[in-house]
């Protein structure tokens, strides 16, 4: 069995919400109490709905925020418990991808300076060496060192993410946070984007968290998929598993109530009711029972944990497994 | 054969700027049949928006129609005095957008709102005002619409904003509806409850619906009839399934084949090469030659018109030209 790569322990997140002075201290469960498992080479997809803590995820196991409780293993090693200057270094082997290029990028930084910031931060490279490797960079993402002085605003959105993709690469990373890389972007241009992260992570043997709300990105992309619901993990198995074998209600619904451009495909669709509970007063028991259909009365009040369910296929849920 | 409600020809919008001329739609033509769901489908940037937006006359400065008519009913909206647009506007043509919480008050309950548009076009009173509301409401799948008229916007989740424009839109009597972008600011799952929401009032109220989209998705599973846009020009249009099932312009079948699709996983997705023309600088002849793996001199000098190729479908390329000519 290979070595996990990254490890999360009960990673737990929460914000706490101090109001005026007669308001009550509130506390939001933007993450709580998730393990799971990413190994090297894989590319572990992520999906959920706006609020269900995909991305606090994906900035905990970065330690671009700082968890409130649990454990992040980065080849063994707690990032949590190292010290500012241990933390700097360890940097350069884990990157983050944002959805946004438009805001990722500063528009006063053209893209020499853009793509060389994390070399000039972490390596030694200068002046002439450092335009040339920013220039071979560009080249690998379908640029070339003509753009090398252009600035953010001359460049169209897929342009500006395979500069942003040239970034996060610069320095070789093990480990890279796609946040919603594509949800900015037209189809056509998502269609590039998505080759261009394959083609990469096969030729740097790249380990990617694919962050998404979109199902049909995430199952074309995905080794193997963790589902959240209200910042917890409810189901994680490999694509095949969750796309054809769901044992989540959650899950189920989710796929279901995904277009498909195909009108032949009429299927029996699972319309959830109401819409997803506020983070601030989760609902007691199973967070989804509320809009479950299947629920029993166990689920109102007692927490489902995650169990195996045969193949390293993990469900939530009191009445799977 | 049944009369169109709108009926759009050669629709021709072009907005001003510092930098030059920004041709937005290049000839737009289509009809939008009673009771029907019409997509719109195009990538940002391609006219989607605009188009709807001309139905209600709201282009909006240094926007401006220069050429093509837009006729309701027959009559030719586009020429129309302010006041009877006006009454015409939230009166039988209303619209919906993609971010409700963008086009709702926030300073207005939700029946302040709703009541006023049924007091300018009615002339109601306000307690038969505030019952027309409350069953509006109702009839979009409010629960407890009496207690969702005192809520103000940012009590409600999206889903619910989007539902109080719907009944906003419909709540003096619309037979078209433009719905632009409706569900893309909302989850997958709330999505589904407005798509249905949305057939629903089609097949109840024979409601036509525009339906403008980037999501093919979203058409395959809603719309009885999709147009293509492509740099402010339909590129085919036909009834979905016929679409869907024999694709003809090159540029639809890109799109299609860029979505993934489970029998992709593992291989490359296709790919449109390059990126949507600026509107500053059209290329000549066919608007998608510069992308297409099959253009060839014709494409470069002579644009494409719309051509018949089955019963209903209709293509702008000269791929197909032969078979019409012929």
């Amino acid at each position: 069995m290979t070595e996990p790569l990254v490890q999360a322990r009960q990673l737990t997140k929460h914000y706490v919400l101090r109001g005026g002075l007669f308001s009550r201290r509130q506390v939001v469960r933007a993450l709580h109490w998730v393990d799971l498992t990413v190994y090297p080479g894989e590319t572990f997809g992520v999906v959920g709905e706006s609020g269900c803590g995909k991305t606090t995820l994906g900035r905990c196991l970065l330690r671009l925020v700082e968890p409130t409780f649990g454990e992040v293993l980065f080849r063994g090693e707690n990032l949590l418990q190292l010290d500012r200057e241990t933390l700097r270094q360890r940097r350069r082997y884990f990157q983050m991808l944002f959805q946004n290029p438009y805001l990722s990028l500063d528009p006063r930084m053209n893209v020499l300076n853009l793509v060389g910031e994390p070399l000039v931060t972490h390596t030694d490279l200068r002046g002439r060496a450092l335009a040339e490797r920013v220039a071979a960079l560009l080249e690998r993402v379908g640029l070339s060192a003509d753009h090398l002085y252009r600035y953010p605003h001359e460049f169209s959105g897929g342009q500006l993410q395979r500069i942003a993709i040239a970034r996060a690469l610069a320095l070789n990373p093990l480990f890279v946070v796609l946040d919603e890389p594509t949800s900015a972007l037209d189809v056509s241009v998502q269609a590039q984007i998505l080759n261009l992260l394959k083609d990469l992570q096969a030729e740097l043997g790249l380990t990617y968290l694919f962050i998404s709300h979109d199902l049909s990105v995430v199952q074309h992309v995905s080794d193997r998929i963790a589902v959240m619901y209200l910042g917890r993990v409810v189901e994680v198995g490999t694509t095949e598993g969750i796309f054809y074998d769901a044992r989540h209600p959650y899950t189920q619904a989710l796929i279901s109530s995904t277009p498909i451009p195909d009108p032949q495909a009429r299927r029996s669709r699972v319309i959830l009711q109401g819409s997803v509970p506020s983070p601030l007063n989760p609902p007691p028991g199973c967070s989804f029972h509320p809009r479950c259909a299947q629920a029993l009365p166990l689920c109102a009040t007692e927490e489902p944990r995650l169990v195996d369910v045969g193949d390293g296929h993990l469900v939530a849920c009191h009445r799977a497994g | 054969m049944r009369e169109p409600l709108i009926s759009v020809r050669d629709l021709q919008v072009h907005f001003h700027t510092h930098a030059g001329v920004v041709h937005a739609l290049n000839g737009v033509s289509f009809d939008l049949y009673p009771g029907e769901i019409l997509g719109l489908v195009g990538e940002t940037g391609c006219g989607k928006s605009v188009t709807g937006l001309a139905l209600l006359g709201l282009i909006p400065p240094p926007g401006q129609v220069v050429g093509g008519e837009i006729r309701y009913r027959g009559q030719n909206i586009l020429t129309l005095p302010p006041a009877q647009m006006r009454a015409l506007r939230g009166g039988k043509i209303a619209m919906i957008f993609q971010d409700p919480a963008a086009a709702l008050n926030p300073v207005f309950t939700v029946g302040e709102q709703i009541e006023l548009v049924t007091r300018r076009h009615r002339r109601m009173g306000r307690e038969a005002a505030r019952r027309q509301a409350a069953e509006v409401l109702r009839s979009v799948g409010m629960p407890e619409p009496e207690r969702i008229l005192d809520t103000y916007p940012h009590e409600l989740s999206g889903g619910m904003q989007q539902r109080v424009m719907i009944a906003m839109a419909l709540s003096c009597g619309a037979e078209v509806l433009v719905a632009d972008e409706p569900t893309t600011a909302l989850d997958v799952t709330i999505q589904a409850q407005i798509l249905d929401l949305l057939v629903d009032l089609k097949r109840t109220r024979g409601l036509s619906i525009l339906l403008i989209t980037h999501n093919l998705g979203v058409v395959a599973e809603t719309c009885d009839r999709v147009a293509v846009l492509y740099a402010g020009f339909i590129v085919e249009t036909g009834p979905t399934g016929a679409i869907f099932q024999s694709m003809k312009h090159p540029y639809t079948q890109g799109l299609l084949a860029a979505i993934p699709h489970p029998s992709s996983r593992g291989r490359p997705l296709q790919a449109v090469p390059g990126t949507v023309p600026d509107g500053l600088q059209l290329p000549p002849g066919c608007l998608f030659h510069p992308r297409c793996p099959f253009a060839w001199d014709r494409c470069r000098q002579e644009r494409p018109v719309l051509r018949e190729v089955a019963d209903g479908h209709q293509v702008a390329c000269h791929l197909y030209a032969g078979e019409a000519e012929r």
